[in-house]
């Protein structure tokens, strides 16, 4: 199982890859929209990464949930645990 | 015994034309009804601006300028169009078809002449079926048109759609070729995502008040869907035509959003010297008529040439989607 700094990490990557942001900046406790700029559309395509990345699924109506690096990492630990 | 229709080997696009609206309306005017920025449209959507029909441009009167053009593009008589297929959300009669009325004004007024629905995948699926036709021996040539005013059903205050939807005509003449001009279609639909895109309140509901249907939309889900799922359908049409990436010269997606159309480059790894239609900054989202509207305008810069191949695909409201590879006339 993937530990929460390789998590963060990946998903730095991907939101480098698809939104340009540097990957020392994807933080736990940065904000998605007001700290990294991403927007609602570039989020759909992190979760996109993410879920084949992680292998798990990551339902529209939870996206609105992961507001910080953080959450976005707890969800996919415990989906990927679950 | 019954005797059975034979038709053309192959079939292709043989001319391709289309009609932009006169006014041209800028962002500005749209923010004067929605509480949003002119950097916040572009930044969602890539468009600058988008064309708006006048009183005068009906779906009609488009639909014939951008078929006489296709007509004239391809040197075909009209009189020798045995088919004519119209696909539009927009043409605000239940019936009869505006498909014969566009027949009898291009000069082919005994075809064959009927509407379709699919949304912003109509084009796609209009050259589909023609393709069909042509190959099965029901019709020798086929004028398929899309043709849109959206912004008659346009809630120009929903600050999610209000800058989006325009208006347009295309059109294109398919008949027998020599060659493959059109590759075997890749198309489908997705009925359980019904909602994402959908005129809110249907006729029945609308009878006996004032509460004219609009278009709705659910963003996220159709850019899912439509960066994501698109970009499959249109890599399964390359290879069920047997083209490789590197041998396209262009790439057409319908024009709904700049945003979806690069999320698909980058899903489909496009090599640089495949030329992105990019129409929508100046002409918005024109549903069934986007597809040759780009190409025409593609055509009219110099990046768009005859013999070029094309990977052409449309999606929208259904969901419903269709995609394949043409030669452009």
């Amino acid at each position: 199982m993937a530990s929460t700094e390789e998590i963060r990490s990946s998903l730095a990557e991907i939101v480098n890859e698809i939104a340009g942001i540097p990957v020392e900046d994807v933080q736990l406790d940065k904000s998605f929209t007001d700290d990294l700029d991403v927007d609602s559309l570039s989020m759909v395509e992190v979760v996109v990464a993410a879920e084949e990345k992680f292998d798990v699924k990551i339902p529209d109506d939870e996206v609105k949930n992961l507001k910080t690096v953080g959450d976005a990492v707890a969800f996919i630990e415990r989906a990927q645990n679950g | 015994m019954i005797t059975a229709s034979t038709g053309s080997q192959y079939a292709g696009i043989l001319g391709i034309g289309s009609y932009r609206p006169r006014r041209a309306v800028p962002n500005a005017e749209i923010l004067e009804q929605i509480d949003s920025s002119d950097e916040w449209i572009q930044t969602r959507s890539g468009i600058k601006e988008r064309r708006w029909a006048s009183e005068d441009e009906t779906v009609l009167m488009m639909s014939v300028n951008a078929a006489k053009e296709a007509l004239a593009d391809s040197g075909i008589d009209p009189s020798e169009i045995g088919c004519v297929i119209v696909a539009t959300v927009t043409h605000l009669y239940q019936t009869p078809a505006i498909a014969t009325r566009i027949a009898v004004e291009v000069g082919a007024p005994t075809a064959a002449a009927f509407d379709i629905s699919a949304a912003c995948a109509g084009f796609c699926y209009g050259v589909a079926m023609a393709n069909d036709l042509v190959r099965g021996g029901s019709a020798k040539y086929v004028l398929a048109i899309g043709v849109e005013r959206l912004s008659d059903i346009t809630d120009r205050t929903d600050r999610g759609t209000a800058f989006i939807f325009a208006d347009g005509a295309g059109a294109a003449i398919v008949g027998p070729t020599d060659e493959p001009g059109i590759g075997p279609v890749v198309w489908g639909s997705d009925g359980t995502q019904h909602q994402v895109i959908s005129q809110k309140e249907s006729w029945v509901e609308v009878h006996g008040n004032h509460n004219w249907p609009h278009l709705t939309m659910d963003g996220n889900p159709v850019f899912r869907w439509a960066s994501f799922e698109m970009a499959k359908a249109a890599q399964q049409a390359l290879d069920v035509a047997g083209v490789k990436a590197e041998q396209l010269d262009l790439f057409v997606p319908h024009q709904a959003n700049m945003r979806i159309t690069d999320a698909m480059r980058r899903t489909l790894k496009l090599p640089e010297h495949v030329k992105i239609a990019r129409d929508i900054e100046r002409q918005g989202n024109t549903s069934a008529a986007s597809i040759p509207l780009a190409i025409t305008a593609m055509r009219e810069s110099g990046e768009a040439k005859s013999g070029d191949l094309a990977l052409i695909i449309g999606f929208g409201a259904g969901l419903v989607y269709a995609a394949q590879v043409i030669r452009l006339p």
